[in-house]
Formats: structure tokens, sequence, C-alpha cells
């Protein structure tokens, strides 16, 4: 019974807390340019919405227009399930989980470019192009960075495997991890979420032809998707195991804000770059999870 | 005190990198200034006695390499007209991983040198070769004559380096000499730059291999 309460509460937690990151980054950078910009809970209003909608089909498309969002919510839910929250900790954990967690992400994206080929528009087509090569890289980085904590923690599962860590190889796992969560969640540097020109999107142009429900479907994927590596990374970072109850929630918190804001302030204060800088970007994201990995062997072995 | 020297070696080792992914002259100097403060400091690290020459060493090497050479290589940029960009032969995605390659090497290699206890666990070796690679790398991957004296300001900081660990059987002096012998070779550069620019309206060094009257 309190297995299936830690369950619906993370639940809860994740899903209805996802949507709230967003609002908070939106809020920074209004806050920031002098603006004072939507409410925080701009994403949920926007759900409710786009749910009353109707659906827009075109009558090229075959179902997969369809079926992909809902297969990407459901694989990014499946996801969150696998990453720990402070101080309930994971809903499934098992050994390996971290290759799952990956394969989840790795499936998600599959359905969204799945979705966006089906309409058979040129802008999507672009946009599916480069969600995939950028996601080459930054799936090596995010993969690079999980072994890092394998080989740090001994364990395969990331319930297990996300002890904090110190010294250097903390500082290059977080900023590793970092830039992949940028990367991964299309924010500036690598992709402006704002931006309103179909050139320049990535992952705003494929989904440009979803509306109602489907659009709500994927707008709150891509939050829970971003609440989920948040709290990875946050989890990698920070020492909330050695805390208990009440306290450890309140840290927990207190650190997925803190990278909220901090997502913030880079789309306020960087442009995004170029595309040719983009994979010069998340090989240095790869390098820094390398690097990481390597000084975690060293301190095994030594 | 190791702790520290790690540090600061390790900062170096990224900064090469850094220098290895920037696309532009300016950063270029400005990132090899840092370098060079950053290892100039170094010696307050490692002398257990902290003389007054030490301290005016210290001094000299951070004033010259934080400050005099970048203003005179930025001065000969500006005098020249140079492109801000780096146009560079090896692409910067290549040259940053050949460059962490090399830095990994480097940590192999040193790990099995015969070195003497003290220097076992510092990363000064390894730093020391690190940056000579990514001097080297950047001196036959940029075309620019600029760019190619950055990178060997970096090789320079590299041998500074493995000089550190030497320092307390080489006096202080020979230091100073180089030190005194990197600031003439970069103020003839300077007017080098000048002259190759008269003489053939770019400083993309590709058009000096062909001989002409």
């Amino acid at each position: 019974m309190s297995r299936l309460l830690h369950a619906l509460v993370s639940l809860v937690l994740l899903l209805g807390l996802a949507p709230l990151l967003p609002g908070i980054v939106g809020r920074v950078k209004a806050l920031v340019a002098g603006r004072r910009g939507p409410p925080l809970g701009q994403l949920y209003f926007d759900l409710a919405r786009l749910w009353r909608k109707d659906i827009v089909l075109s009558t090229v498309v075959s179902p997969g227009f369809w079926i992909g969002p809902a297969v990407a919510w459901v694989a990014v839910l499946g996801a969150a399930l696998l990453v720990p929250i402070q101080p309930l900790g994971a809903v499934i954990s098992f050994p390996g989980d971290m290759l799952l967690f990956v394969s989840l992400l790795a499936l998600a994206r599959f359905a969204t470019v799945w979705a966006a080929l089906e309409t058979g528009s040129a802008f999507e087509g672009l946009g599916a192009s480069r969600e995939v090569s950028f996601a080459v890289l930054s799936e090596a980085a995010l993969v690079t960075a999980l072994v890092a904590l394998c080989v740090q923690s001994g364990a395969t599962s990331l319930e297990a495997m996300l002890t904090p860590t110190s010294g250097a190889a903390g500082v290059l796992l977080a900023a590793g991890l970092f830039l992949v969560l940028l990367a991964e969640n299309c924010r500036i540097p690598f992709d402006d979420p704002a931006t309103h020109l179909e050139l320049t999107m990535i992952h705003e142009v494929m989904v440009l032809d979803h509306s109602g429900p489907l659009l709500a479907t994927i707008l709150h994927g891509a939050a829970v998707k971003l609440m989920c590596f948040t709290a990875l990374l946050v989890s990698a970072v920070l020492p909330t195991q050695r805390l208990d109850g009440w306290l450890a929630a309140l840290a927990w918190f207190g650190g997925v804000l803190s990278v909220t804001v901090a997502i913030g302030l880079v789309e306020s204060f960087m442009a995004r770059s170029s595309f040719r800088r983009v994979p010069l970007l998340l090989t240095t994201a790869f390098l820094l999870c390398f690097f990481a990995l390597l000084v975690a062997w060293n301190e095994g072995g030594a | 005190m190791t702790e520290a020297v790690n540090l600061c070696v390790g900062l170096a080792m990224g900064l090469n990198l850094v220098a290895l992914t920037t696309g532009r002259l300016p950063s270029l100097i400005r990132i090899v200034a840092v370098q060079g403060m950053l290892l100039g400091l170094m010696p307050l690290l490692l002398e257990h006695w902290a003389g007054p020459i030490v301290f005016l060493m210290v001094l000299g090497t951070v004033t010259i390499k934080g400050f005099v050479i970048p203003y005179l290589l930025r001065r000969a940029m500006r005098a020249a007209h140079i492109d801000r960009d780096l146009e560079p032969l090896i692409g910067y995605v290549p040259s940053l991983l050949i460059g962490a390659a090399g830095t990994v090497a480097a940590m192999a290699f040193a790990g099995r040198l015969p070195l003497l206890p003290e220097h076992r666990d510092t990363l000064l070796v390894p730093g020391a070769m690190a940056s000579v690679l990514t001097g080297l790398l950047l001196l036959i991957g940029r075309t620019k004559a600029i760019s190619q004296v950055c990178g060997y300001l970096v090789l320079e900081n590299g041998i500074y380096l493995f000089g550190l660990l030497l320092v307390h059987s080489v006096p202080l002096m020979v230091e100073a000499g180089i030190l005194l012998d990197l600031t003439a070779a970069i103020f003839v550069i300077g007017i080098i730059v000048d002259r190759i620019q008269r003489a053939f309206d770019s400083l993309d060094t590709r058009k000096l291999t062909t001989l002409r009257e």
C-alpha cells in the first residue's frame, strides 16, 4: 500500500510540477529583461486550452502522426519514473535501469521525429534532421556521464548510482550534465524555444503541424523531460541522501529551483550559437563527461 | 599545497582545450594571456621559501605574459588590419578531440615515468606535456601568423611548467632570461607581421610557401 502511495505521490509531483519549470524559466527571463512576464503557471493554462481544442489532421498523414506524440509522452513518463526524487527515491528501480532511461529518451525522440516526418513538410524534415544529428553527440555525452556515475558508485541503477560527486570529477560532471540538459531540452545556446523563424528552429519546427491535445501532449512531455534532466543533475551533485525527511525534500526542491533559475539566466545572457558551433559545444559536453569518467576511474583504481 | 598546484595546472589544461576551440583572434590572445598569468603565479605555490627574488620573478612573468605580450599582439593585429576569424586548417572539433586525446595520453605517459616522489602526485608533468602538444597543434592547425604566435606561447607555457620541476636546482635568473627572450621574440614577430602584411596583403602563412620575385 505504501509503495502504491509512494508511486502516486511521485507521479503527481513529476507530472504536476513539471509544467512549472518552463514557467520559472520564463519568469527569470522576463525579470532580467525588465518585464513582468507571463504568470508562473502559464503552461497549465496553455495545456488546458489546447486540451479543449480539436485536432486538425492533414489528409496525407498516416496514424503515425498522432501515435508519435502519444508514444513520446509515455516514453518520457517511463523515463521519469526511473529518476529518483528525494527523499522518496525512484518509483521503479532495478540494476541496469540507466540503459532503459537512455533508450526510453531515444524512443521518445524517435517518435517525435517520426510524427514530424509524417506531414512531409520541408521545414519539419529540416528540424528532424537537426534534432537527430545533434542527438548523436548529446546522447554520447549523457551515456558517458551515466557511465562515470556508474564507475564512481559501482552500481548500475539510477537510484543507487546518483551519489553526489565531489572534487574535480563533480565539477566536470555538473558542467557536462548542464550542457546536456540545455541541448536535450532545446534551450539556448543550442536551440531557441521562443523563436518564430522556422529556419532556425529545431524542436519547435518539428511540432508545427500538431494541434490541440496532440500539441498539449508534446508540450507536457517536453516539460517532464526538463524535469527529468534537472532531477538527474541535482541528484548527481547535491548530497541529499545524507539528509533525511523534509530537509532532503527541501534541499532537492531548492536544487531543482536553482537549476531552473540557472537555465533562465543562461537564456537571458547568452545568444544561441550558430549551427556550426553547436557540434563543438556538444563535443565539449562530451569531453567534460569523459574527463569526469577518467577521474572517477583513476580514483576507483587508486 | 599539492591541491592548489593541481588546481592551477588543471585550469591551465582546461584553457589549452578552450584555446583550441576558440574561433576569434582576440579571445585566443586573451586565453593565452590568462594561462600565462596563471602559470606565472605557480612559483609562489611551489616555493617553500618566498624570497624577494621569487616575488620579482612572479611579478615579471605575470606582467610580461599577462599584459606586455597581449598588448604587443593586439597592436600588431590592429596595425595589420587582420580579420578576426582564424580560418583553421584543422577544424575546431577535430582539434578539440586531438587536444583531449593528447591530454589523456600525457596523463597516461606521465604515470609511467620514473618521477621524483614529490612530483608523482602533481599534474606538473602531464600539464607540461599537454601544453606542449596543444602549442604544436595550434602551430600546425592555424593559418594566421598571430595565431601561430599564440601557439608558440602555449608551447612556451608548457616548457615553463616543465622548468618548474627543476626550480630547486636551476636559478630563477635562467627563467628571467627566457622571459626576456620571449618578449624580444614577440616584439620581432610584431614587426615581421607588419612586413608580411605589407608584402603580401595578407597574413595567411599558406601564401608564404610560394616564391615570387
